[in-house]
C-alpha cells in the first residue's frame, strides 16, 4: 500500500511529473545514442587503423621503431612463427621486411616504402587484395610489385610496366633490382597512396640481401578485449629478445585523439546530467513542500517518519525511473537500427573522415555500459533529491505542519 | 482511573518575542465514554489543549497520563506509535489523503497498525457504513463534500481502535446542517462503540451537543459543567 500510494502520488500532478520524467528520458536516449555512436566509431577506426599496418601488437627488433633501419630487423623462425599462431584469439600474423629505396621508372625517380610481407596472410589483415585497382594480386611464388595508385600515377607506370628499385640493403650491401609491376593498389590514407610498393616477403628478402630476416611480425586479434592476455603470451614465446608494442604504444595520437573526444563527450553528457539532475531535485522539492500539511496529518495520526520518507522516496525512484526505462528502450531501439544502417555522413567531416582514410560513417555500438551507465547516473540523481524530502521530513513538527497556512 | 489527566499542566510559546501562555495550570480529568466539549473564545488555548492530549505538542511543565502511560516520558517514535494505537484524530480540514478513496484511507490507518488485509477491509467497510458513506466508499476525497469527508475522518480515527478520538475542531468548515449532522454521527459512535470523544468548537448549536462543557478562558478553565439536557436528546 505504500508503494501504491508512491505512485498515485505521482499522477497528483501528472504535468510536472511527466516534465521531470521526459527530462531523465531525453538524457539517457541522447547519452546512449552519443555513447554508442562514440564507441562504435572509435571501435571502428581502431578496427581501420589496426587492419592498416601495424596491427594491434606488432613485435620488432629492439631500436627498430624508432631507427627504422634493416639493422634492427630480427630473425623468428618457423617454431616461433608457428607458436605465435597458435596463441588463442590470435587471427592472424604477418612477417613483414619494410625499408626504403629508391624506384624508377623512365625519367621518373620517387622515394618508397618498400614492403614484403606474406601476401595472404596480409590479405587477411588489411584486405590488401580488395584494394587493388588494377592488375592482379600477389601471390606466394610472384615476383611481382604492387604500386600504390598515387605513386603509379607520378611515375606514369602501369600493369605490365618494369620498374627499377635501387637503395641499400641489410648491412650495407647494395639493393637493386628491375621488377614487373603486377598490379596498383589504391589507399585512402593520402601518404600511404603517395609512396608505398608491395611485394613477396621472399623477393623483398632477396632485394635487400637479408635472408629469413625480417622487421616486423604484426599481429591481428579477434577482439580487442583480448590484448593484454595474448601481448602476455607473446613475451612468453619469445622473451626480451624483441620489442613487443601494442597499438596504443604505435599510435599515440589516435589514442590521444580518442581519449580527448571521450572527455569532451562525458564533460558534455556530465553537465546535461547536472541539468536534469536539478530539474529532478526542484520537482521533488516542490513536490514535497506543497504536502507540508498532509505530511502533518500522517504524522499526528501516528505514521512513522521513516515510513513517510519511505514513500517519498519510491515517488522519486518511479520518477526517475520512467524516464530510464523509457528511455532506455528507446535509447536502445535507435541504435540497434543505427547498427544495421549505419549513417552515412556528408560535408566537411566525411571528408576529414575520408582524408584519414576511413569510410565516413557513424557506426553505432551496443553494449551492456551504456544502459547500466545510465541507470547508475540517474540512481545517484535520484539518491539526492530523496534527501531533500528527508530532512524536510525529519525537521517536520505535526503541530506547525497542521496549522501553517 | 481517569482516561485521560492533565495535572497542572501549562505551555508557554516563548519562540515569540512576548511570551504566550498558552495553558496555565490546568488540571483535567476525562473519564471512558466520554462525549465533551472544549469551548473558549478564540485564543484561550482549546486547541493548545487538544495538542498536548494527542501528544502532539509538549508542555511546559506538568504531567499528562493517557490510558494509565505519562505520555511525556515517551520518545518521539514512541509518541509516534502511541498516538497510532491510542488515539484517533479527526482535524479540521485535510484529514485524507487525497489520491485515496475512501475506503483506502480508513485502511491506511489500520495499514500502519499491521492489521490484515482481511481485516482491514471488513472493519473499513463496516465503518463506512456505520458513518452514512456504505455507496461512497470508492469515491476519492475530491469527489466528497466536506461533511462527507469529515465522515470519512471520523471512520478513520475508529478503525484504530483508539481509547478516545480527539477532534479539534472538526466542524468549523462544514456548514451548519452538516456540522449537526456529523455531531450527530459522532453521538452515536459514542452511545454504541462506548468510544470516548473530546472535541473543541465554537458553535453554540454543537455545543449544546456536548455532555460535558470544559470552558477555557486565558489558558485556564473557567468553568466545567454537566449537560444534562444534551444527554436526554
Ligand atoms: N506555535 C505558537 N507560537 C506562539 N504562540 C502560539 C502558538 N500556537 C498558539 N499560540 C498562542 O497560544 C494561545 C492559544 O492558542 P490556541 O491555538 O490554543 O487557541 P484556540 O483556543 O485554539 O484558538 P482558536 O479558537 O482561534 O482556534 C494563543 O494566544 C495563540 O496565539
Ligand atoms: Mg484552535
Amino acid at each position: 500500500m505504500l508503494i501504491q500510494l508512491a505512485w498515485k502520488n505521482l499522477w497528483r500532478n501528472k504535468k510536472r511529473t511527466l516534465i521531470a520524467a521526459s527530462s531523465i528520458f531525453f538524457a539517457v536516449v541522447l547519452s546512449v545514442f552519443m555513447r554508442s555512436v562514440q564507441k562504435g566509431s572509435f571501435d571502428y577506426m581502431i578496427h581501420i587503423t589496426r587492419s592498416s599496418q601495424p596491427g594491434y601488437i606488432q613485435v620488432h627488433g629492439k631500436e627498430f621503431w624508432d631507427k627504422r633501419s634493416l639493422d634492427q630487423s630480427i630473425v623468428i623462425d618457423s617454431k616461433e612463427q608457428k607458436q605465435f599462431r597458435e596463441i588463442p584469439n590470435v587471427t592472424s600474423v604477418v612477417p613483414r621486411l619494410e625499408s626504403f629505396s629508391l624506384i624508377s621508372f623512365g625519367s621518373a625517380t620517387k622515394v618508397a616504402s618498400i614492403i614484403g610481407t606474406e601476401p595472404t596472410s596480409e590479405d587477411q589483415m588489411t584486405r590488401l587484395k580488395s584494394k587493388v585497382i588494377a592488375g592482379t594480386y600477389l601471390d606466394n611464388t610472384s615476383d611481382g610489385i604492387l604500386v600504390a595508385e598515387g605513386l603509379a600515377k607520378t611515375l606514369k607506370v602501369s600493369v605490365g610496366d618494369s620498374i627499377v628499385l635501387f637503395g641499400q640493403g641489410y648491412q650495407g650491401m647494395t639493393a637493386a633490382a628491375l621488377l614487373p609491376v603486377a598490379g596498383i593498389v589504391k589507399f585512402n590514407f593520402p601518404a600511404q597512396n603517395e609512396k608505398s610498393v608491395y611485394l613477396n616477403l621472399h623477393t623483398a628478402q632477396w632485394l635487400f640481401a637479408a635472408p629469413d630476416r625480417i622487421t616486423s611480425l604484426s599481429f591481428m586479434i579477434g577482439n580487442i578485449r583480448y590484448l593484454k592476455p595474448i601481448t602476455g603470451e607473446i613475451r612468453s614465446v619469445c622473451g626480451n629478445r624483441f620489442e613487443i608494442m601494442t597499438w596504443e604504444e604505435m599510435m599515440p595520437e589516435l589514442v590521444q585523439m580518442i581519449q580527448s573526444k571521450i572527455a569532451a563527450a562525458s564533460i558534455m553528457l556530465m553537465i546535461l546530467y547536472l541539468v536534469v539532475g536539478f530539474g529532478i531535485f526542484a520537482t521533488v522539492m516542490m513536490f514535497t513542500n506543497e504536502r507540508l500539511r498532509e505530511f502533518g496529518m500522517l504524522i499526528s495520526i501516528g505514521m512513522r517518519k521513516i515510513r513517510l520518507i519511505c514513500v517519498t522516496f519510491i515517488e522519486t525512484i518511479f520518477i526517475s525511473f520512467i524516464g530510464v526505462a523509457a528511455g532506455s528502450i528507446i535509447g536502445f531501439i535507435i541504435v540497434f537500427y543505427g547498427m544495421r544502417h549505419p549513417i552515412r555522413l556528408t560535408g566537411e567531416t566525411a571528408e576529414m573522415m575520408l582524408s584519414y582514410g576511413f569510410e565516413p560513417l557513424l557506426t553505432f555500438d551496443i553494449t551492456p555500459a551504456l544502459f547500466t551507465d545510465q541507470v547508475v547516473i540517474v540512481t545517484i540523481i535520484a539518491l539526492v533529491s530523496a534527501i531533500y524530502p528527508l530532512m524536510f521530513i525529519r525537521r517536520l513538527k505535526p503541530v506547525k505542519a497542521l496549522h501553517s497556512l | 482511573m481517569p482516561l485521560i489527566e492533565l495535572k497542572k499542566i501549562c505551555k508557554t510559546y516563548s519562540e515569540t518575542k512576548v511570551p504566550v501562555e498558552a495553558l496555565r495550570d490546568v488540571d483535567l480529568e476525562i473519564e471512558k465514554g466520554e462525549f465533551s466539549a472544549i469551548v473558549g473564545p478564540s485564543g484561550s488555548g482549546k486547541t493548545t489543549a487538544l495538542n498536548i492530549i494527542g501528544g502532539l505538542d509538549d508542555p511546559t511543565s506538568g504531567q499528562i497520563i493517557v490510558d494509565g502511560h505519562d505520555i511525556s516520558t515517551l520518545k518521539k517514535d514512541e509518541m509516534i506509535n502511541f498516538r497510532l494505537h491510542h488515539i484517533g484524530f479527526v482535524f479540521q480540514a485535510y484529514n485524507l489523503i487525497p489520491v485515496f478513496t475512501a475506503r483506502e484511507n480508513v485502511e491506511f490507518i489500520m495499514l500502519l497498525q499491521k492489521i490484515s488485509k482481511e481485516e482491514r477491509e471488513k472493519r473499513a467497510i463496516e465503518l463506512l457504513t456505520a458513518v452514512g458513506l456504505a455507496d461512497r466508499i470508492d469515491s476519492r476525497p475530491s469527489e466528497l463534500s466536506g461533511g462527507q469527508q469529515q465522515r470519512v475522518a471520523v471512520a478513520r480515527a475508529l478503525a484504530s481502535h483508539p481509547s478516545f478520538v480527539l477532534a479539534d475542531e472538526p466542524t468549523a468548515n462544514l456548514d451548519s446542517k452538516s456540522a449537526i449532522s456529523l455531531l450527530e454521527l459522532m453521538e452515536v459512535l459514542n452511545h454504541e462503540y462506548g468510544m470516548t470523544f473530546v472535541f473543541s468548537t465554537h458553535d453554540s448549536r454543537v455545543i449544546k451537543r456536548a455532555h460535558r462543557v470544559i470552558t477555557l478562558v486565558d489558558g485556564m478553565i473557567a468553568s466545567d459543567v454537566l449537560n444534562t439536557s444534551a444527554h436526554e436528546n
